[in-house]
């Protein structure tokens, strides 16, 4: 194992005179998938935001792949190997699902990897194959988080941003996002993952936070947390 | 290969449009002259705002502001050449070369003004933007009116009667090649993703606050260019020619010939300027006639005429080999990028 590549090191976010990120701190390993998870308004989503700069933190420091990157605006984190698939998924309605995948290799420039990426993300869903010409209004809401997962692949990550995977979706779709998302782990991208689903998340988490209102409460391996009573009995609904 | 095609896709309207312009101009009486002047200056106007209003979805209000940057820089250069003679040229030719710089200063300027109220503005979000130009056009003109230098209130007249009907017709092929070859770039297409889903394109990579700024410079250059050629048609400028409303004029040709469509900015500009001047008979009924028609156009069509599309995207066109739609459904890669782009090239093609 080599070393973190992402450090977030006492990360403050506000809203107004809110204090939604109380100096948070996380290192995901290279090529390790770590899971934040807590209850809605913990700040899981403002951490990912934070880290890939789509808002400002107030104090703090994130450093990518040694670098630091808490000055940075979001489009050169994506073109130095971090991809944010947002919550809300974030994807253009309008366009047809190839067209969508073709803007995520926005900063790319080799056609062939490009074609050889997309062509992976078809093998990956292949739902998304027999709808690459249909406008991505017309997808169902587990077609369109897949296709959110496979477009940020399409930059060629080191490490994925996710943003609740398994909002809204059927317990097979859900089934299906944690395999694919398993496979790419598997490939060599971290992935830095926010769930409601704590149970699918710290399955498949290497590493894992637990965050209540803007602080982290308790970390471990994901089997830690797993097994932990305080963690089965507040997310897990026992 | 494909560069060649893009060459002469730019090129290839100026061939056909030129001499039908010098034709136009050689027959047009001059009572026609002005009104055609005005129809391309609102060309102008429109499908460059649509640049920033429609292709990246900010909302600009101060598109009069640029115009009045631009007017007034053209008129002190036209008038500081007045009376000298270029070297070795006949008077013909070094006015027209006066000219050609004047207007190359206003787009200059023009794009300098917007890239000031750009940087600071265009990185906030939502309706920052109509404010902050609002502010902006108004601060121009108060500027103006109060600057010694520029004639204030009166303004400065006298200017040479330089605009012609071929001036402003290259001028307004030229911001109409201009958008269309934005539209379908790699550029183009940044803007149009930052339209649908700023937070997303964002995502993607594309740097969304300099692809607006960059959009916004485009859009200002052109005002400018619209300002100075209005200036040398009616042969002065003064602070009112450039108020509030004048912007709104030019909202309102974008939103109703469908915001992105260039084709439909061109339409709206066109009806919207000969509309006026036909209703002019009816003297204070005609604001009236012309606020009724837009809202009853609104209610009917509230996406605009042609909507985000194109002219030959409609139904009677269709059968026409037609150039590669833009926007909604075309192919959004980045040229260098997508794997489709070469192939789409070929099918479709053909018409600049």
């Amino acid at each position: 194992m080599s070393g973190p590549i992402l450090q977030v090191d006492g990360l403050r976010v506000h809203y107004g005179a809110i204090e939604a990120l109380r100096g948070l701190s996380l290192e995901v390993p290279d090529g390790q998938v770590v899971a934040l998870i807590g209850a809605n308004g913990a700040g899981k989503t403002t951490t990912l935001r934070a880290v890939s700069r789509m808002i400002r933190a107030s104090g703090g420091a994130v450093r990518f792949r040694g670098e630091d990157v808490t000055r940075l605006p979001s489009h050169a984190l994506v073109a130095r190997g971090m991809a944010h698939a947002p919550e809300g998924r974030g994807i253009f309605l309008n366009l047809t699902v190839r067209e969508n995948l073709e803007l995520g290799a926005y900063l790319r420039r080799d056609r062939a990897g490009i074609l050889r990426d997309a062509e992976r993300a078809y093998a990956l869903f292949p739902i998304l194959a027999e709808r690459r010409t249909q406008v991505c209004g017309t997808l169902s809401g587990g077609e369109q988080q897949m296709l959110a997962v496979a477009r940020a692949l399409m930059s060629k990550p080191r490490l994925m941003l996710l943003d609740e995977p398994s909002l809204g979706l059927a317990p097979q779709v859900v089934e299906k996002i944690f395999t694919v998302l398993r496979e790419v782990n598997r490939e060599g991208v971290a992935l830095l993952l926010v769930e409601q689903n704590a149970h699918k998340a710290l399955q498949l988490a290497h590493r894992a936070y637990v965050l209540e209102t803007g602080n982290i409460v308790m970390q471990g391996t994901g089997a830690e947390l797993l097994a932990s009573p305080e963690v089965r009995k507040a997310y897990l609904g026992e | 290969m494909a560069r060649a095609r893009a060459v002469l896709r730019s090129v290839l309207p100026f061939l056909v449009g030129l001499p039908i312009l010098l034709a136009v101009q050689a027959l047009s009486p001059p009572d026609y002259t002005l009104i055609l002047v005005n129809v391309g200056v609102n060309v102008i106007l429109a499908v460059s705002l649509n640049v920033v209003n429609g292709f990246t979805g900010q909302f600009s209000l101060g598109h009069a502001g640029f115009m009045a940057v631009g007017a007034y820089t053209a008129a002190k250069i036209t008038l500081a050449f007045s009376g000298v003679q270029l070297a070795f040229l006949p008077e013909a030719v070094s006015d027209q070369l006066v000219f050609a710089l004047a207007l190359g200063a206003s787009m200059l300027t023009a794009a300098a003004a917007g890239f000031l109220v750009g940087m600071p503005s265009l990185r906030l979000r939502g309706d920052y933007l109509a404010i902050v130009t609002l502010g902006f056009g108004e601060i121009i003109r108060s500027l103006i009116e109060n600057m010694k230098f520029l004639g204030q209130a009166t303004g400065l007249s006298g200017l040479p009667p330089y605009t012609n009907i071929a001036w402003v017709g290259v001028s307004a092929i030229a911001t109409v090649v201009m958008a269309r070859r934005l539209a379908v770039s790699t550029q183009g297409r940044a803007l149009f993703a930052i339209r649908e889903d700023e937070v997303a394109a964002e995502a993607m990579g594309v740097d969304t606050t300099g692809y607006k700024v960059r959009a916004f410079v485009i859009s200002s250059a052109y005002a400018g260019l619209a300002g100075g050629l209005i200036a040398h048609a009616i042969l002065l400028t003064t602070p009112r020619m450039f108020t509030f409303v004048r912007s709104i004029e030019v909202v309102v040709m974008v939103v109703l010939g469908g915001l992105g469509s260039i084709t439909g900015s061109v339409v709206a500009a066109v009806v919207l300027t000969v509309a006026l001047e036909g209703l002019r008979e009816f003297q204070q009924y005609r604001m009236v006639a012309y606020a009724a028609g837009l809202i009853v156009l609104m209610l009917l069509r509230p996406q605009g005429i042609f909507g985000t599309r194109e002219l030959w995207d409609l139904a009677p066109f269709r059968r026409l080999p037609r150039p590669r739609p833009f926007g909604g459904r075309a192919s959004t890669g980045p040229e260098g990028a997508s794997p489709t782009a070469v192939r789409d090239d070929s099918t479709h093609g053909g018409r600049p």
